[in-house]
């Protein structure tokens, strides 16, 4: 047992000097809920401007400047996907929960690269600062990037003179260093340390989400990173990849760039799919129906994900075979999905069910990301996609799938483990207010928005024509919900972290049997120095 | 969850599947009505395709979501830890397996059938009775009549107090726009000069993108004399929103007529090929 070589370092050393895979996870955390609040705060400045016609919210950013307030939307709207992506979803899901359990779940001391761990969490801090400072420099007359989160050339490249987007595009890199080696770090250690008898079929299935999304990150992001690089030489080294006066073709950065979106879709899901799977299994008191079906789904939404990145591209002139294809080769994802919803009900089936908060999370996830499923069948059809193509149908189609789907099964994974994690227990009504008042918030704001797509509103639109009113207005009030919602998160956050009580090492009893539970709460600074042997 | 939620997004799913046919206005106008749940009303055969295959999409939809919710439903009754104390074991079923596998695989492939007849019927474009070409600028369209003699004009944004004084819903009004006669195949051009724009009509169900150095093609035959509106749908920098659309359909003669009045007011921006091709390149920095 502990032996004088595992020092546990003290003050700023333990955090900005940290090795240890828990300290870490715990950085990443907090740096996704901090980043959570400054991208769901951008998004209420959006609802703001949305929520009466004319321009008369964002004004008041700009010294009344109406035109400074257009460019300003733009920026929001940029800033509100790339921080909500970059630096919410993934380091929440990936480095935060990620780096806590996936080395405890697979009987692991720490990950295989400690100290690379460490500078795959600091180089965020950089990414964000970069990101945030371009929104006060120089975009394309007024301050910062507003070219949406998928910054297509060319107005990323000749309609951006100014260096905000530079900023953004190296905001991107380190972002996108700091995944690529934290998917190294996640590769090896799933491959290298588990323990003896851990064989890749009895790893828990959130192990096995997360080895699916780190593929997918090495194999996409580089990818990103190229695409990204190829824009910066065009912006200032007089390439024209992407500029078809000198040769180039604009087209082309959006295919390299849905190479790396699409699977980048499936990266910000995935990990909340195992994460489903462990809770859905704990709260009735079952093992995981299907287990291999589980596993194997995962997989082939990871593989299939690869194929499928021009549906995002319906209405840019494609061929109509290519455009055929992509319909048929995204419909096929509906099967692995609908693999993983049935068996999640399967598991329940027969259960002993308890209703605790993360269950609840859980449970609105499974439900909410079903309804963001048959929406996205429906948005998979070239033919119909003509008519929703960039309209607020695929805003609320994606919202469904990320902002309740990603979103709730981070707030049930924080549920589920923050007893392990702090040692301490959460608020039991504060934490389930928090779930209803988030339930019925998110629908609010995003169930009226298939209404505008439908009716033919655009997306990424400030001001829009006093038809689309009545929906933006209720999609607004539904953000005012979501955000007291919000609020109460955060007073649940304080009250744990302020909690005298202290919970055991099970917090969840017989249902919970993977391996995180047999450590104490929280678990001891090293863990497992002597590898538990798996039967 | 609870059951009046349940219920509440499940009536207004039923509303949106009702509605879905859109809804007519008067005059001819055609844009979204205030509250509008479904589609706009279509006024040519690929909208009408579109919304009949959104119909029967939406069926599969809510089907689907309440087949889910209702088993979630009964699993929270039957299943709770008070009626069930004791859980089941059972974690495989082969059978179960591989029919919700096989399952969802047929209801795709019949959702499929449709899909591609719709596709091809909206891409491989008829012989066309006229061409139009649209030009996406930052932040208006210029338009372009090749068959008459290659008149062109721009089309720009009314303000709010222009749009109301000529009669148009705000921002969708512009102060010049493309005529089309009605019942006529009319094929659609178009580029861009500076960064993608899209062009779009949704009750033609329409939309493609302007993409500098390409030329997009797009075809629609308008069943309906009337105004049409549409917005500019791929992001294009600050006045994205504010480069609407407008398509006025009316008779053969009308049309001819507004030709012979188009081809002189316009005449002056007759230009030939070679300058308009010089006058697109972005300028160099």
């Amino acid at each position: 047992m502990g032996s004088e070589a595992h020092g546990t370092p003290t003050g700023w050393r333990r955090w900005v000097l940290s090795t240890n895979h828990k300290d870490i996870g715990t950085m990443y955390l907090i740096f996704a809920i901090l980043a959570g609040i400054i991208g769901g705060g951008l998004s209420g400045l959006m609802r703001g401007e949305l929520m009466e016609p004319g321009i008369n919210f964002l004004t008041s950013f700009t010294n009344g400047d109406v035109e400074a307030a257009k460019h300003f939307f733009n920026v929001l709207i940029t800033g509100h996907g790339l921080i909500m992506v970059f630096f919410m979803v993934m380091p929440a899901l990936i480095g935060g929960f990620g780096n806590w359990f996936v080395p405890i779940m697979v009987g692991a001391p720490d990950m295989a690269f400690p100290r690379m761990n460490n500078i795959s969490f600091w180089l965020l801090p950089a990414a964000i600062a970069l990101l945030v400072l371009s929104i006060f420099v120089e975009g394309s007359t007024y301050p910062g990037v507003g070219a949406g989160w998928t910054v297509y050339a060319p107005l990323s490249t000749s309609g951006h003179s100014g260096p905000a987007m530079d900023l953004a595009i190296f905001s991107l890199h380190l972002a996108g260093a700091s995944s690529i080696l934290g998917a190294i770090n996640f590769i090896c250690t799933i491959f290298n340390m588990r323990a003896p008898g851990m064989t890749l079929h009895k790893m828990p299935l959130f192990v096995w989400s997360v080895l699916v999304t780190v593929f997918l990150l090495l194999l996409s992001l580089p990818v990103l990173a190229g695409a990204i690089t190829m824009l910066l030489t065009d912006r200032n080294f007089g390439t024209s990849f992407f500029d078809a006066a000198g040769g180039g073709d604009p087209l082309l950065y959006q295919h390299l760039f849905w190479f790396f979106g699409h699977p980048e879709v499936y990266i910000l899901i995935l990990p909340g799919f195992g994460l489903v799977s462990h809770i859905i299994s704990t709260f009735s008191r079952k093992p995981i129906f299907g287990y291999l079906g589980m596993a194997y789904a995962m997989v082939a939404i990871g593989v299939v994900g690869f194929i499928v990145w021009a549906h995002h591209m319906y209405t840019v002139g494609m061929d109509v075979d290519t455009k055929a294809y992509f319909t048929a080769a995204t419909m096929v994802i509906a099967v692995p999905t609908g693999i993983k919803i049935f068996s999640w009900l399967a598991t329940m089936w027969g259960g002993s069910i308890r209703f605790e908060t993360p269950m609840l999370f859980s449970l609105g996830m499974i439900f909410l990301f079903t309804i963001g499923g048959v929406t996205g069948v429906v948005l998979a059809n070239a033919g119909i996609d003509t008519a929703m193509h960039d309209t607020y149908y695929v805003v609320a189609h994606f919202h469904y799938t990320m902002s309740m789907g990603a979103l709730f099964s981070m707030f049930a994974g924080w549920y589920y483990w923050i007893g392990k994690m702090s040692g301490k227990p959460y608020p039991q009504f504060v934490s389930k207010l928090h779930f209803w008042l988030t339930f019925i918030g998110v629908n609010v704001i995003f169930f009226p928005q298939h209404f505008l797509g439908l009716a033919g509103m655009p997306r990424r639109i400030p001001d829009y024509p006093d038809a689309y009113h009545y929906w933006n207005y209720v999609s607004s009030v539904g953000y005012m919900i979501t955000g007291v919602g919000t609020l109460v998160f955060l007073l649940g956050v304080y009250m744990t972290l302020r909690s005298k009580e202290r919970v055991g090492d099970n917090q969840w009893g017989e249902g919970a049997t993977t391996l995180e539970w047999t450590l104490s709460s929280p678990p001891p600074f090293h863990q497992f120095n002597e590898l538990p042997r798996i039967k | 969850m609870s059951l009046n939620k349940i219920l509440s997004t499940v009536a207004v799913f039923l509303v949106t599947l009702l509605s879905g046919g859109g809804v007519a206005l008067a005059d001819g106008i055609y844009k979204a009505k205030p509250d509008q749940l479904g589609f706009m009303e279509p006024a040519t055969q690929v909208m009408r395709d579109i919304v009949s295959f959104h119909d029967g999409l939406l069926i599969m939809c809510i089907g689907v979501c309440l087949f889910v919710l209702i088993l979630m439903l009964y699993i929270f009754i039957k299943f709770n830890a008070k009626a069930n104390p004791t859980p089941s074991k059972t974690t495989h079923h082969t059978g179960l397996e591989v029919v919700w596998t096989i399952l969802p695989i047929i209801i795709l492939l019949v959702i499929a059938v449709p899909s591609f007849r719709l596709l091809y019927l909206q891409d491989v474009i008829p012989e066309a009775d006229l061409t139009v070409k649209a030009i996406g600028n930052q932040w208006y369209w210029t338009y372009e009549y090749p068959d008459h003699g290659d008149f062109s004009f721009d089309s720009v944004m009314l303000t709010d107090e222009e749009a109301a004084a000529a009669g148009h819903p705000r921002l969708l009004g512009t102060d010049t726009h493309i005529v089309v006669p009605v019942n006529k195949t009319v094929r659609m051009i178009i580029t861009a000069s500076d960064v993608l724009h899209a062009w779009a009509i949704p009750a033609f169900g329409v939309k493609i993108d302007a993409v500098p150095g390409k030329l997009n093609e797009t075809w629609f035959k308008a069943e309906r004399e009337g105004m049409y509106y549409g917005q500019c749908s791929e992001l294009c920098g600050k006045d994205h929103g504010f480069m609407p659309i407008m398509v006025e359909v009316v008779s053969e003669e009308k049309y001819n007529a507004w030709i012979e009045m188009a081809r002189e007011e316009y005449a002056a921006n007759e230009t030939d090929n070679l300058t308009r091709v010089a006058s697109m390149l972005p300028a160099q920095q």
